[in-house]
């Protein structure tokens, strides 16, 4: 210990009704503060059976002022519920925020002890580390940065349209950054949309043309971004904008080309693989923007050197074998992610027989077969591509809620499967069967659909299908798909014979979810979907200031829900864009360029992209406005060379001294 | 016997004992049988290829175990049925360890003497009993043993391939006997006084 | 020269015995040296499990404990037989999964002065060791007589496949390490769906209805499907399969007549020996009129790649294969 002025602290300890109160005796652990920390400056200790009540903070704001108090100790919850509201109540009676400590004595003793004694023990020790710790805390200030209007979206699917647009219509402009070569999304390549059965692309195709035409929105697709660089209100992006080989001036988007072009391919991600495009296309009907693309790997002049069928046919000069991938970069203060998901790959379920029997068929699959505009013109048949099957089964739950594929539930597949049985009734009469294991069916009108699609007596049978076969034991079943289930609510195994198959695949997240969330500096959870700051209060912010997520790429949710996070996720931007300016937290990491030695240890760690590194000095700098404050460089540097604003080493070494008593004198607890 | 639990059950009336009788074959199971985990879904009692001739599915087999119902579960001929074809296993959405369950049921049926058919414990202990006398197994005294007890009206139609195993010399008339017998007594008989508990 | 430790089970001395025969006579063109555990004794099939816990582990154990012996220049241990090779993995797999299950038949062994660390041994299936180190580009070049025109029904049996606890096999429902094996040997290999179900395992003994019904349907669906014969990798389905099938006829009225022969029978025929040197004829179903079929002289044929009908209508997906499942996992 350093010979410094002797510090003035408060301490008060919140009963939090009976949260905290039920299994520590708060008046002991108050009392005791006052006596056995007094040499350490504790001059007056309290409990309050609410500390962050008005009346509470008041308290302390009396105190500062009434008592001189240079720090301040709240012994109550996490500090990640109320570290704000004490930090603003010492701000009000003129004490520097970053001078308050919290104590948690809820979170880390009264909800996880019951003994009482040992639980009042334990929480005079953590408020005899915070007070050692306090101690060492030295007055900080927050950084402010201005807010660069323009905003990032990622994924131009429903959600992000929505966000986009949100943004736009208030004035501000977005950037709208597309894999594929036209926005739309999942929702473009459905039919109908449960509960109500609208039309898709109905509802879909007016907000695609909004996006495309709205004065305050750049479209990019066919486009990827591939560096992000900078910090909230800030933020420095290249994207990858891919060749077309046409000449976005001059095609007038006619179709001729694709008309022309002598080759086939199997379309896997528009058609599901269920149906054809050309080597140069655009995915759909009203796809947005309307320039086809060329797809190099399969365009034969591409591969052989000769055919150009569609530049000679093309009335306009658009085709441009020449065109190069482009680097684009743009300035943005918040970014939007609603990157979407992936379907499950149903052929990992071997015993369910996609890819071995034909007509077994995906969710994806049947969307495309159903679809008006689909591959089949909306007529539900069989892989022959004519036969309109008799009696089809539809199994829920295909890659979710299992172990052996995905632990969770994927939330749009109960409707969904409901959807199809109402379909196939609809067009074809024919018998349905829909097997499941809980039928989820919350939300707005969903469960009334479910007594909709019941009434219309599609057979429901309650088990998760043990197997799909063709292996027939009579007759009856020959030349038939057997779907073999035990009926629990029956009680008997069951083999229904049908003749098509439709499997309610479940939602993944995008296989490069995780290079994405690195790329923008947000994390995943261990199934690979984007982190949420607050799963319950702060759903669509990351841990990243000025990165926000939307839609699926947060978890499975369907269209109302996807919808719902565009929106909010445009809100938490615009909130920041009229903010004008950004306040930054001042826990930041530093190095001491000194005893930096050069080594690049902490270079690749920083999950913020917040460290560069000086080839000329040899030494590592770290930049305050990206750094999030994780310690994770200063965990990880060999030279001790960096500390973190408000966790420097003495305030870390005094609360571990604390927590053991150390700074006790002979008195003992 | 009286069927006490079964009443007790309709009645609403659960022991501590039953309540526990989850835990137990749970833990008298080889490796971790996640037996709590189940969720009904039934993947086994579906999967089975012998469903048809159990008195109840896996899958309702373990709701019966959750129910407390002791006898019930040790008189089912479920786990006698079972093939160890391990479909059910791999299948499973929550890992249970099905096949092996099956197994500490059977030991448990047999402590008990619950079986209801006595056919396959039968079969089990007169295997069991070549294995210790010989170390190997020895199908043809097996197999006479087994059928003339269980199934002597087959047989005469066993014959022909009991016929033709013995001619084709896939069955020895004499058993071998390994050459360490009384090492491999010293473990079972060590073994025996084991039991898996924790 | 590949050496492994081999635990050949009861049955391969027995009812099996072709089996053997047929094995020894595939080794040397292999390269494959197998060496016997000494003083193995019987696994305990799946009747010793449901009888008595820590006995039961204690016995298969045994054979472990002895293995670890002879474990100079491998740790392999090759069983032949399905139940042999699912017993001695599941022993060695839950004595390390449950520490107090391994601690106690540990203290079972000691009683006979052996102990065994479970991962001591690997443990893997005859075909395993063909098809994934010695390769079927190996087996390929080494065979003289392609088994061209053979139709024959693949049958894995259950408990090669699955549980599957070291994750050694392409799929638990449909692997395809027999299908490709045989095609190496020119066998027109059918497509069997039920490749993997069960033969009816020890019901045979104690509920022979069941039984038959399981063998029936393995039997039918292959006959209908076209198949000359059935190739088995295990003992226990060839012996349910071939030796209770006149039962299973009788039983049900019926008149299948499909012969059941050990894969390493066909590999030794397609290595060019003589039917007599792999103990074909001591099947009960007779595989005489199947291999008529082979009677006749084929010059010797690349794989044949039959060119594929342009399909009609809708595209399937494309076929699941292993690598890209562990790339999905990922």
């Amino acid at each position: 210990m350093s010979e410094k002025k002797q510090e003035r602290v408060g301490v008060y300890v919140c009963h939090c009704g009976s949260n905290i109160a039920g299994v520590v005796d708060v008046f002991d652990v108050a009392s005791w503060a006052e006596e056995n920390l007094k040499h350490q400056g504790v001059v007056i200790a309290r409990e309050y059976k609410f500390m962050c009540s008005s009346l509470g903070q008041e308290l302390i704001e009396k105190d500062i002022k009434e008592l001189g108090l240079t720090r301040v100790v709240v012994a109550a919850c996490s500090p990640h519920l109320h570290e704000k509201t004490f930090r603003t109540a010492a701000k009000n009676a003129g004490l520097n925020p970053y001078l308050v400590e919290l104590a948690s004595i809820r979170e880390q003793v009264s909800w996880v002890h019951t003994d009482k004694a040992v639980a009042t023990k334990k929480s005079k020790a953590v408020v005899a580390g915070a007070v050692s710790r306090v101690i060492e805390n030295v007055p900080l200030e927050e950084l402010k940065v201005p807010i660069n209007p323009n905003t990032l979206v990622v994924g131009g699917g429903i959600a992000g349209i929505q966000a986009a647009l949100e943004i736009a219509n208030a004035g501000f402009h977005v950037y709208l950054v597309e894999r594929e070569p036209s926005i739309g999304g999942h929702m473009a390549q459905f039919d109908k949309t449960f509960p109500t059965l609208d039309c898709s692309a109905c509802i879909l195709t007016p907000r695609m043309v909004e996006a495309g035409t709205h004065p305050n929105i750049t479209l990019m697709t066919w486009s990827e971004v591939v560096n992000v660089s900078g910090y909230v209100g800030s933020f420095n992006v290249t994207v990858k904008k891919k060749a077309r080989f046409v000449n976005e001036e001059l095609c007038t988007g006619c179709g001729i080309c694709e008309e022309k072009c002598p080759k086939k391919v199997i379309d896997e991600v528009f058609e599901a693989g269920l149906g054809y495009r050309k080597a140069v296309y655009t995915p759909f009907a009203q796809a947005v923007p309307k320039y086809p693309v060329m797809d190099r790997e399969n365009c034969t002049y591409f591969i052989k050197g000769t055919c150009k069928a569609c530049e000679k046919f093309c009335p306009t000069g658009a085709i441009d074998f020449k065109q190069e991938d482009q680097l684009i970069n743009i300035e943005v203060g918040n970014i939007i992610l609603a990157t979407g998901y992936d379907l499950f790959d149903a052929r990992r379920v071997s015993n369910y027989g996609y890819g071995r029997l034909p007509n077994v068929f995906t969710s994806l699959e049947f969307e495309r077969l159903s679809n008006a505009a689909g591959p089949t013109n909306g007529n539900i048949v069989m892989r022959d591509g004519k036969t309109t099957p008799k009696s089809v089964g539809i199994i829920h739950c295909v890659g979710s809620r299992d172990k052996n594929f995905n632990n969770y539930c994927s939330v749009i597949c109960c409707m969904q499967g409901l959807k199809f049985a109402h379909l196939v009734h609809e067009r074809t009469g024919a018998t349905v069967y829909n097997f499941y294991i809980d039928m989820r069916t919350a939300y707005k009108a969903y469960d009334e659909f479910y007594q909709r699609v019941l009434e219309e007596g599609t057979l429901f049978v309650r088990g998760k299908v043990a197997e799909v076969t063709n292996a027939a034991r009579n007759e009856h079943e020959r030349g038939k798909l057997i779907i073999q289930v035990e009926d629990t609510l029956a009680g008997k195994q069951r083999r229904i014979p049908v003749d098509m198959v439709i499997l309610s695949s479940g939602l993944q997240p995008r296989a490069d979810s995780k290079e994405v969330g690195k790329l923008f500096g947000i994390s995943c959870s261990t199934d690979g979907w984007f982190t949420e700051k607050h799963p319950k209060l702060d759903p669509v912010a990351t841990m990243t200031e000025g990165i926000y997520i939307a839609g699926c790429s947060q978890g499975p949710k369907d269209i109302p829900s996807s919808v719902a996070q565009g929106a909010a996720a445009s809100a938490r931007v615009l909130d920041k864009i009229l903010q004008r300016e950004v306040a930054l937290e001042p826990i930041k990491a530093s190095v001491n360029q000194e005893m930096c030695s050069g080594c690049r240890i902490c270079n690749g760690l920083c999950p913020f992209n917040a460290i560069t590194f000086h080839e000329d000095l040899m030494v590592t700098e770290i930049n305050p406005a990206l750094c999030q404050g994780c310690g994770t460089c200063v965990a990880a540097c060999p030279a001790g060379a960096i500390s973190g604003t408000g966790f420097s080493d003495q305030q870390i070494m005094a609360q571990i001294d604390g927590l053991l008593l150390r700074n006790l004198e002979p008195v003992g607890v | 016997m009286p069927q006490m639990t079964d009443e007790r059950v309709r009645a609403g009336l659960t022991r501590e004992e039953d309540l526990s009788l989850l835990h137990e074959v749970s833990m008298k199971t080889a490796g971790v049988s996640h037996l709590e985990m189940c969720i009904q879904c039934g993947t086994c009692g579906g999967s089975c290829p012998a469903a048809q001739d159990m008195d109840h599915t896996p899958r309702m087999l373990f709701a019966m175990l959750r129910a407390g119902m002791r006898e019930e579960v040790l008189r089912s001929n479920t786990p006698w049925i079972c093939v160890s074809c391990y479909h059910c296993v791999v299948r499973c959405p929550q890992e249970v360890h099905i096949a092996d369950v099956m197994y500490t049921l059977k030991g448990m049926a047999i402590k008990a003497k619950l079986y209801t058919d006595s056919t396959a414990p039968d079969f089990s202990q007169t295997f069991v009993d070549m294995v210790e006398t010989y170390g190997r197994s020895f199908e043809l005294g097996l197999a006479s043993r087994h059928y003339l007890k269980h199934f002597p009206l087959r047989l005469p139609s066993m014959t022909p391939m009991g016929f033709g195993m013995v001619t084709k010399g896939r069955m020895p008339i004499k058993p071998k006997r390994i050459r360490h017998m009384k090492q491999l007594n010293n473990i079972l008989n060590r073994a025996k006084q084991l039991e898996l508990t924790s | 020269m590949n050496k492994y430790l081999f635990y050949p089970g009861c049955s391969m001395e027995s009812s099996a015995k072709a089996y053997m025969q047929s094995m020894n006579a595939i080794l040397e063109p292999l390269d494959l040296q197998m060496e016997e555990i000494e003083d193995w004794n019987c696994c305990g099939a799946t009747e010793y499990l449901g009888i008595n816990l820590i006995p039961a582990y204690s016995l298969i154990a045994r054979n472990l404990a002895l293995a670890t012996k002879q474990m100079n220049g491998t740790r392999t241990v090759t069983a032949p037989c399905s139940a042999c090779y699912l017993n001695l993995a599941k022993a060695d797999y839950y004595m390390q999964e449950r520490p107090s299950l391994g601690a106690k038949v540990n203290e079972a062994l000691a009683a006979g002065g052996l102990q065994y660390t479970p991962g001591t041994l690997e443990i893997r299936h005859l075909i395993d060791i063909l098809v994934y180190d010695i390769g079927l580009e190996t087996i390929r070049s080494k065979v003289s007589r392609p088994l061209t025109g053979l139709r024959v029904a693949p049958y894995m049996g259950c408990m090669l496949p699955r549980p599957d606890y070291k994750h050694r096999w392409s799929d638990h429902e449909h692997p395809t390490e027999l299908d490709d094996l045989l095609r190496a040997l020119g066998v027109e290999v059918i497509d069997y769906p039920l490749t993997t179900n069960c033969c009816g395992g020890h019901m045979t003994q104690i509920g022979p209805e069941t039984a038959f019904e399981l063998i029936r349907r393995l039997v039918a669906d292959a006959d209908e499907r076209g198949a000359h014969l059935m190739a088995t990798v295990c003992p226990m389905c060839q012996m349910n399969l071939d030796a209770y099938q006149g039962e299973m006829n009788h039983y049900f009225g019926t008149d299948y007549h499909m012969p059941i022969l050990f894969f390493t029978q066909l590999m030794g025929l397609a290595f060019g020996r003589e039917p007599g040197d792999l103990g074909i004829g001591a099947e009960l179903v007779s595989s005489r009129n199947a291999l008529a079929n082979i009677g006749v002289e084929v010059p010797v044929t690349q794989e044949p790649a039959a060119p594929r009908k342009k399909d009609e209508g809708l595209p399937m997906p494309r076929r699941w294969t292993k690598h890209e499942g562990k790339e999905a996992v990922k």
